[in-house]
């Protein structure tokens, strides 16, 4: 119970502290803090204009944060979302482009399968080496992920190039028939029912399956896991393909739903804030999900605070690193026994105020 | 290609390993003063980028380049220290507390650099070694930085320090025991502290010469992973500074083939020639590590490493 309470009420009461040091830090500009503060509700929440900005970033921010989350159960650090994300947008194009593919569902699900799988492979090769080859997936996984950004640029300058593309390099945009469309009609696609179900599939998948659990026993405790001889490289392994899915379907999603083609916009920094999402969220899947909401408003009223408060876009940046920070800090308190602590001061200040008596009753 | 074109292809790679190399010499040094003690500090691709910005922020606006440096060393070292003072919290992982900083860094120097973007400062004045060549791409190459010397020589010091100081052992007791450290009466998180703030001071001698050298200027894509390649970079210099200046020099030249290539007239592949130091590094971490066992020379301390 009391864990709970503090896997709840310190998140949110670092990201209050956060909003408020970020307050000050504009301040300095001479922008009133309280302004920034309504238009990031506003440009966040503020109407269904802004909500389905919100949403439409939220998606692909719920699978990247579980990119993290999932090897981060198995006990693993990775790093490198953004690389799975950019290879599976690229294969989804390029599966669109290459496949004689039917367009509506079965056609998407192919795509998005392209896209999955790419990740998959990506993030697991970093998994692969850290058990095979005893290199630190943090530093691979990144590593990797500038070699996937290279890549990627390569290719859609290059070889995957639509002719047609003049000032902007692009593969070849997918018929209409494979595009995602809104839900209902609105801007929100259907990639964020992809990444809400993922979110609750994969929570019910450590939580109530065998080989789930098995993956957080590796993760919680690793000499646990030797001992009652779980294989414990493959369920690593098997944790960051899944999570590598995860982030390529988010490319996919944003070649199928947003961007209609393969080009340098993909790159919008979806896989570090991904980790942020995560972090917060405890690496809790269903945790993710509005910790993504949140912090897809946020991005979505950044750019109100540029044109309205002539802000850096940076900005939103500069108020994730902050919580990021926060996050972190507030870790030390956790296992601050409160009701002890409280009964520690109220038995101090009552000793400083009436110490005689107890003294002769001693005596 | 024709031999111009070859000349201007090595004297692009050579120059690439002197003017890109020395900021990696320099958060080389940062990282290995900091993982000497014991605590790994990726947040370092933060400190990069902001000191680049500070640095170039402050020979602007005091018109000399020198200023710029201090600022850029003093930015470095500010970012450092709050990463080594959330470190020294309870339960705080050094690893994640990097990544943060990586974020809070970035999001700090793009912010604050924003007006930066158009002007043009004062730069660090270039060492002319090239005077013997004819040929101009020789001679264009061989212009070297002047933080270059002050980066070897503080490599030298650093090794001499590490072996024969008594400040440096303590830095080296802290990083391979712990408890030794604090069984002769030191304080574990104070040495870990103070050195996580010069690493960072060093790593901000390197942001300076981006902005203020080569290439000279700020913008938001001035670093693009340095600060981590410097992890790996240390891995393979095996924690010691001497090697860190040949390892600076292979992954400058390594990230010089591409703008090598393109001097020399080919455009093909920039993109994916850009790519090799992290392939470079990459497969440097596959020969060098070895699954459950320790890279040679790392201090006990290491997280990352075991």
């Amino acid at each position: 119970m009391r864990n709970t309470l503090n896997a709840i009420a310190l998140p949110l009461l670092a990201i209050a502290a956060a909003l408020g040091v970020f307050g000050v830090f504009v301040s300095l500009d001479g922008v009133s803090p309280v302004e920034v503060w309504v238009l990031l509700f506003k440009g966040a929440f503020g109407d269904w204009f802004s909500w389905q900005n919100t949403l439409q970033r939220a998606a692909p921010l719920m699978l990247t944060a579980l990119c993290v989350a999932v090897p981060a159960r198995a006990g693993l650090v990775v790093i490198g979302g953004e690389g799975a994300l950019v290879l599976g947008g690229l294969a989804c194009a390029v599966a669109a482009q290459s496949l004689p593919l039917p367009g509506g569902a079965v056609g998407i699900a192919v795509i998005c399968a392209a896209g999955a799988l790419a990740g998959a492979l990506w993030v697991a090769l970093a998994g692969w080496l850290r058990q095979y080859r005893g290199v630190n997936e943090t530093i691979s996984s990144l590593l990797l992920a500038y070699i996937a950004l290279g890549l990627f640029k390569h290719l859609v300058e290059g070889p995957l190039r639509d002719p047609a593309s003049l000032n902007k390099p692009s593969t070849y945009s997918l018929s209409d028939g494979l595009r995602i469309g809104g839900i209902g009609g609105s801007d929100v696609h259907w990639g964020l029912v992809l990444g809400v179900l993922a979110c609750l599939g994969l929570a019910v998948w450590m939580r109530w399956t065998a080989s789930g659990f098995s993956v957080r026993v590796v993760g919680g405790n690793p000499r646990a896991a030797q001992l009652v001889g779980l294989p414990a490289s493959r369920l690593i392994l098997i944790a960051c393909a899944l999570g590598g899915a995860c982030a390529g379907l988010a490319g996919a999603v944003e070649v199928a739903a947003v961007h209609s083609n393969a080009n340098v916009s993909l790159i919008a920094f979806y896989g570090y804030a991904g980790i942020l999402v995560s972090f917060i969220a405890r690496h809790n899947p269903v945790a993710i999900i509005p910790v993504a909401i949140l912090f897809g408003g946020f991005g979505a009223a950044g750019s109100m605070l540029q044109r309205r408060l002539g802000l850096p876009d940076a900005s939103v940046l500069v108020l994730q690193g902050i919580a990021f920070v926060l996050i972190l800090a507030s870790e030390a308190l956790r296992h601050v026994d409160w009701k002890a602590r409280f009964h520690q001061l109220s038995r101090n200040a009552r000793t400083s105020a009436e110490p005689q008596p107890k003294e002769v009753k001693l005596s | 290609m024709t031999p111009d074109q070859w000349i201007a292809f090595f004297a692009g790679i050579v120059g690439g390993a002197l003017r890109v190399g020395t900021p990696f010499l320099f958060v080389s040094l940062g990282e290995c003063l900091t993982e000497k003690s014991g605590r790994i500090n990726l947040g370092l691709e933060g400190v990069l980028v902001l000191s680049a910005m500070a640095a170039f922020g402050g020979a602007y606006l005091s018109g000399s380049a020198w200023v710029g440096v201090l600022a850029g060393a003093l930015a470095g070292g500010l970012l450092a220290a709050l990463h080594g003072a959330l470190c020294s919290l309870k339960g705080v992982n050094d690893v994640a507390t990097g990544i943060a900083l990586m974020m809070l860094g970035t999001g700090l120097a793009f912010y604050l650099g924003k007006p930066l973007i158009q002007p043009q400062a004062p730069q660090i004045p270039a060492i002319a070694l090239g005077l013997w060549s004819d040929s101009s791409a020789v001679r264009s190459a061989l212009q070297v930085n002047m933080l270059l010397p002050l980066g070897l020589l503080l490599a030298v010091l650093m090794a001499w320090a590490f072996k024969r100081t008594r400040y440096g052992l303590l830095l080296r007791m802290a990083g391979d025991s712990a408890h030794a450290a604090r069984a002769l009466g030191y304080s574990v998180g104070v040495i870990r502290l103070v050195a996580t703030t010069l690493g960072g001071m060093i790593a901000g001698l390197g942001g300076a010469s981006l902005t203020l050298f080569y290439p000279g200027s700020w913008n938001e894509g001035i670093s693009s992973g340095q600060g981590l390649i410097a992890v790996a970079l240390v891995i393979f210099a095996r924690w010691s500074p001497l090697r860190c200046i040949g390892a600076a020099a292979l992954f400058g030249g390594a990230g010089a083939i591409g703008p090598a290539l393109q001097s020399a007239g080919i455009g093909w592949g920039y993109h994916l020639f850009n790519t090799v130091p992290y392939v470079l590094t990459l497969l440097i971490l596959v020969l060098t590590c070895r699954p459950g066992g320790v890279a040679q020379g790392s201090p006990g301390e290491l997280a990352s490493t075991r």
